[in-house]
């Protein structure tokens, strides 16, 4: 992590057009990527829960699906920063990109609403693994929707195709990417300890009362 | 065969405790009805014309949710899912049974809200009209299975809309574009892709959701 930001923030050469801010490109692409494979795991936990019916899917794909989030959100964050940064606005519509990563927010946080709403048990588990579910085949259905909606909200396409990359961006891009993966392996291990040592804690008082 | 009967069955059911009741239908017509009415203060003079297909869009999206929070209540109150659970039938009927019944209630709602928009506001071609008919079907689609789902929830009248409206956001985009855009076919093919892919997931999925 920390030679990737060393990398990021030093190494890299300085995009011509876009000069520093270009810079959180080797943060926000790989947090955005990131998230996507968080919610494909959520999605691939889900459906082992409803294929094999053992439990312990249920806290993995709730977990995944928690860090997914969090990295969604970062993800808006720092195109945020980016926009305000290279076109001078917080927002854009015209970044398809970053839509889709709202409507997936919105659609994630309904995922937990859901949850907290929905007794203990082997049918919240279900009903949340099938909402999980639903998420992946949102995700490519609202990118198609979203470029559609360009028709008719902003007749231009904004393009921002940059020059390529060359070889010391692309390498800092995969080795910031490779530590924002590794970060959020680490924080899926940790909560899911956590979960889990909550959950024999709870097992264990009521054993004892 | 068998089990078109149950859904044909089922189906029936539905339409018989709302003829009979009358809790859904009459709601959603005034509610719909009442929102354009809204629209005309809504929408500035000069706001233009794809402004009031928009806004169309936002009434049909929440009439449907309106509809859908009523649909599992009777099962509910009466203890009816469980039976119907039980029953010897594919439990993917039950499914495809609300679905039916939440299409034709909105169906019925439409038959007068639209008339009552291009009298209002704009015409509506047959494209538009096609977009409408695809777009219900995939919301009736979703949201009957995201109903059955908060009907079991606590705070479920809040939920639904929460489950829903993100999964609504495509159908919205493809309903205005066949309104507005010149290339209106495209967003009808998207349409029937979301209904293709929604309706298999939700009819596959529907089972694990009802059962304890």
């Amino acid at each position: 992590m920390g030679l990737a930001l060393v990398l990021a923030l030093i190494v890299a050469p300085e995009d011509a057009d876009q000069g520093i801010s270009q810079r959180i490109f080797y943060i926000h692409v790989p947090i955005a990527l990131t998230a996507y494979f968080c919610f494909g795991l959520g999605a691939v936990k889900a459906l082992l829960l409803l294929w094999r019916g053992d439990e312990r899917y249920d806290l993995e794909s709730y977990v995944a699906i928690h860090q997914g989030t969090i990295f969604g959100a970062l993800t808006l964050i720092t195109g945020a920063i980016w926009a305000k940064a290279s076109w001078g606005v917080w927002w854009t519509w015209s970044s398809n990109q970053l839509v889709l990563f709202l409507v997936l927010f919105l659609f994630y946080c309904a995922y937990f609403m859901l949850r907290y709403s929905l007794e203990d048990g082997p049918r919240r588990a279900r009903s949340s693994a099938v909402y999980a579910l639903f998420g992946v085949a949102l995700i490519p259905v609202s990118f198609l929707a979203i470029r559609l909606a360009e028709d008719f909200i902003h007749p231009t396409v904004f393009t921002r195709d940059g020059p390529q990359m060359s070889g010391t961006m692309f390498a800092t891009f995969v080795v910031s990417w490779g530590a924002v993966t590794l970060l959020a392996y680490v924080l899926y291990r940790v909560e899911l300890a956590g979960k889990r040592l909550d959950a024999d804690l709870r097992e264990l008082r009521e054993a004892l009362q | 065969m068998t089990y078109l009967a149950d859904v044909a069955a089922l189906t029936r059911k539905d339409l018989r405790v709302e003829l009979r009741g009358r809790d859904t239908l009459p709601a959603m017509l005034l509610f719909v009805l009442s929102t354009l009415v809204v629209f005309h203060f809504a929408i500035p003079d000069d706001a233009g014309e794809s402004a009031a297909y928009g806004l169309l869009w936002v009434a049909i999206v929440f009439t449907a949710l309106l509809g859908l929070a009523r649909a599992w209540v009777p099962e509910q109150e009466h203890g009816v899912l469980d039976g119907l659970v039980l029953a010897p039938c594919d439990r993917s009927a039950i499914w495809l049974g609300k679905t039916l019944a939440t299409l034709a209630f909105l169906l019925a709602a439409q038959a007068v809200a639209l008339p009552v928009f291009v009298l209002f506001f704009e015409p509506l071609d047959a494209t538009a009209l096609a977009g409408v008919l695809l777009a219900d079907i995939g919301i009736c689609a979703v949201g009957s299975l995201m109903s059955a789902m908060a009907a079991a929830a606590r705070a479920r009248e809040v939920l639904l809309p929460l489950l829903v409206l993100p999964l609504a956001i495509p159908l919205v985009v493809g309903g205005v574009g066949a309104a507005v855009s010149a290339d209106g076919e495209r967003f009808l093919l998207f349409l029937l892709l979301y209904d293709a892919v929604f309706a298999v997931l939700s009819w596959a999925s529907f089972e694990y959701v009802v059962t304890e």
